[in-house]
């Protein structure tokens, strides 16, 4: 099984007009995944190698069933794209629009929350979700990923996404689900949604999870993680030595004062009983060793 | 973007939160003439973006012109905490009653804003956390509702902040919300807020990170360009777009992703070494890109080597190696180059590269392969 999606999954692409969304949505496509539709305001009619484009949200929805969407829209309409997406009765969106202001994403995670509960946003900021040999939306390249689990991955960053599928699949450790949940202050998807998923999903069998400095989500999750999790869990915080004070190239990775250290973020996970990798490689090994063991 | 003091007071003053009259110096004829206009006594501020500066000798009261000129020499030029003095705020003295915090910042667990007041202002917020927690007033707030007038005249009550201040703290922290919301920040702080001897409200410092991705629909904030980076290196990276932060090691990286880079920092600390900056290329590693990319890390006389560490996705490793190729011909680089690559076409690209490797450029196999051979030449 997989988390979030899966094989039957239909996708609207947001901006499928667009130099970035034909781009991705059609790899998406060509990987396998349904999409079904596009949305444009003014090229509904049209199509994109074979996918109609609607003038809308609604329209595209009750035309084709989709449940899910992919928004590909610059950050000054991204936010507005995600409303329309929830209205319209999507249940999934994966936005990977990078430098959404924080006042307009905490606006409408709020929005989200009070007027659509039954709507969950992946990202902004983040690589998608692939659930490999199934379903890909977003910017993740399908060829790195191994179907057939047993691994779920969560993680903050997308290179280091796209490492970690490396490392595993390299060496025939598949994977059940790899979630991007993106490295902006206002996670719509975070990890302790993932782990909750992972740790319900019969197919996965034990947990990569890849964090970086900033906030304190990581430091929840190992909470969430002693009291719930009961499958084995491999870790790797990025950012041991970031100096304090400065945006580490994603808009959340910062450490405020003593805050969002990876040193505490490695603690708290480790006293949880995560197992701890010092670098990308590291994870990767410590995980085919736990998978090797399983069973 | 962190601003100075003085421009967070001007940004302050956009929103109709009152602060102290004064100028900004950059020489100490400068300061006298922004003391005469802000009339005596007044008190210069050194304009560093980081804390402490009081106790660093960098805040003064001057009660002439004579005194103004004193004060200025000493602190202009002054070193505070590496940060050196190159402009001064000079403002009027105010007389200070009581000393309270303020600050709005967004609560990133809890998805929504959260405003602390406490009637413990004029020392370190973290301090009073750690030490009398219940001091601190914390306010949760929606980001759909706002802050209204009416919730703030509950909580400036709940601060327990004085009798005759609470009115006019009521609608500086509404103004000061608005200026977190409308003016884009991060963070918006007073610290202190102070209520003075004649029963005013007013804000003595500012301190306001604004939100880089907003910057596209604040054209003002081209007036805040200032000075905010002394770093050359920064400067130049700037300039050409580049993601980058200057460190003070002796290996410079270049990785494609934000993750990866801030991964490569801690990969060649791990194994001995020090990086001398953060450089996220992003994902299309163009040979513009990388050649702009090794151009600032030339531009660094400690770097004695550089790590270029990319993972190919989406990029083609190939066409990264393109790129590289074609950057090396436009530009001479000091310091021998170490890769990694890997990912998407990895065969390709180093294939394509492996005729032009040499001791001057050279390939590992891993990640940290490359970091323990760009480490072992920096030491050399």
């Amino acid at each position: 099984m997989s988390i979030f999606v899966d094989e039957n999954t239909k996708v609207i692409v947001q901006g499928l007009t667009g130099g970035q969304g034909r781009f991705h949505g059609l790899r998406n496509r060509d990987y396998g995944t349904k999409v079904v539709a596009g949305t444009s305001p003014s090229k509904a009619g049209t199509d994109v190698d074979g996918i109609p484009i609607y003038a809308n949200m609604a329209e595209a929805v009750a035309e084709t069933g989709a449940t899910a969407s992919f928004v590909v829209v610059p950050p000054a309409g991204a936010c507005a794209a995600i409303l329309e997406a929830a209205e319209a009765g999507i249940s999934f969106i994966v936005c990977i629009t990078e430098g959404i202001p924080a006042q307009d994403e905490a606006r409408t995670y709020a929005r989200l929350v009070q007027n659509f509960p039954g709507t969950r946003l992946l990202g902004p900021n983040c690589p998608g979700i692939i659930s490999p040999g199934k379903c890909n939306i977003g910017i993740t390249s399908g060829d790195i990923a191994l179907a057939g689990g047993p691994v779920g991955i969560v993680s903050r960053s997308g290179t280091l996404t796209y490492q970690a599928l490396y490392e595993l699949s390299s060496q025939g450790v598949g994977q059940t689900t790899c979630v991007g949940i993106g490295g902006d202050p206002v996670p719509g998807t975070n990890f302790i949604d993932c782990l909750e998923a992972f740790q319900a999903d019969p197919d996965t069998k034990a947990i990569m999870m890849i964090g970086e400095i900033g906030g304190s989500e990581e430091e929840r999750a190992a909470a969430y993680i002693a009291e719930y999790v009961t499958k084995p869990v491999v870790s790797y915080v990025a950012g041991v030595t970031a100096p304090p004070g400065r945006k580490m190239g994603h808009a959340g990775a910062i450490i405020s004062g003593s805050q969002g250290t990876a040193q505490a973020k490695m603690d708290a996970l480790r006293a949880a009983g995560v197992t701890i990798a010092l670098n990308p490689t590291e994870a990767g090994n410590a995980m085919i060793e736990v998978v090797k063991n399983l069973k | 973007m962190d601003l100075f003091e003085y421009q967070g007071k001007q940004y302050f003053a956009r929103f109709g939160i009152s602060v102290s009259p004064g100028g900004v110096a950059d020489t100490v004829d400068e300061a006298v003439v922004q003391a005469d206009a802000a009339i005596y006594p007044v008190v210069i501020k050194a304009q560093v973006k980081v804390g402490g500066r009081g106790k660093a000798g960098g805040i003064k009261l001057a009660n002439n012109a004579e005194e103004v000129r004193l004060h200025a020499g000493n602190i202009l030029g002054m070193d505070i905490k590496g940060h050196v003095v190159h402009r001064l705020w000079v403002e009027h003295s105010s007389d200070i009653e009581k000393e309270y915090y303020a600050s709005f910042t967004l609560d990133r667990p809890n998805k929504c804003h959260l405003g602390m007041l406490s009637k413990e202002g004029g020392v370190e917020i973290e301090v009073v956390a750690e030490e009398n927690p219940d001091a601190i007033a914390k306010l949760s707030i929606d980001p759909i509702i706002g802050l209204t007038l009416e919730m703030a005249t509950a909580w400036v009550a709940a601060a327990d902040l004085d009798e005759p201040a609470r009115a006019q703290a009521a609608e500086l922290l509404v103004k000061l919300y608005t200026c977190y919301v409308e003016g884009d920040c991060d963070l918006a702080e007073i610290n202190p807020l102070i209520l003075t001897t004649d029963g005013k409200v007013h804000a003595l410092d500012a301190k306001v990170t604004l939100d880089d991705n907003a910057s596209y629909r604040h054209p003002e904030w081209a007036d805040f360009a200032w000075g905010e980076t002394e770093d050359v290196r920064e400067q130049m990276a700037k300039e050409k777009g580049l993601n980058y932060i200057g460190l003070d090691g002796t290996v410079g990286i270049i990785a494609n992703g934000a993750g990866l880079a801030m991964s490569t920092l801690d990969v060649v600390n791990q194994v001995g070494g020090s990086a001398a900056n953060f450089l996220d290329i992003g994902g299309g590693a163009s040979p513009d890109v990388m050649a702009a990319a090794l151009e600032v890390i030339n531009s660094d006389p400690k770097v004695k080597a550089i790590f270029v560490n990319i993972f190919g996705g989406i990029t083609k490793v190939d066409d990264v190696a393109n790129g590289i190729l074609e950057a090396l011909n436009r530009v001479s680089i000091n310091a021998p180059i170490v890769l990694r690559l890997d990912g998407t076409n990895a065969a390709e690209g180093r294939a394509l590269l492996q005729p032009h490797l040499s001791d001057r450029l050279i390939a590992e196999p891993t990640m940290l392969d490359a970091a323990r051979r760009a480490v072992e030449l920096a030491g050399k």
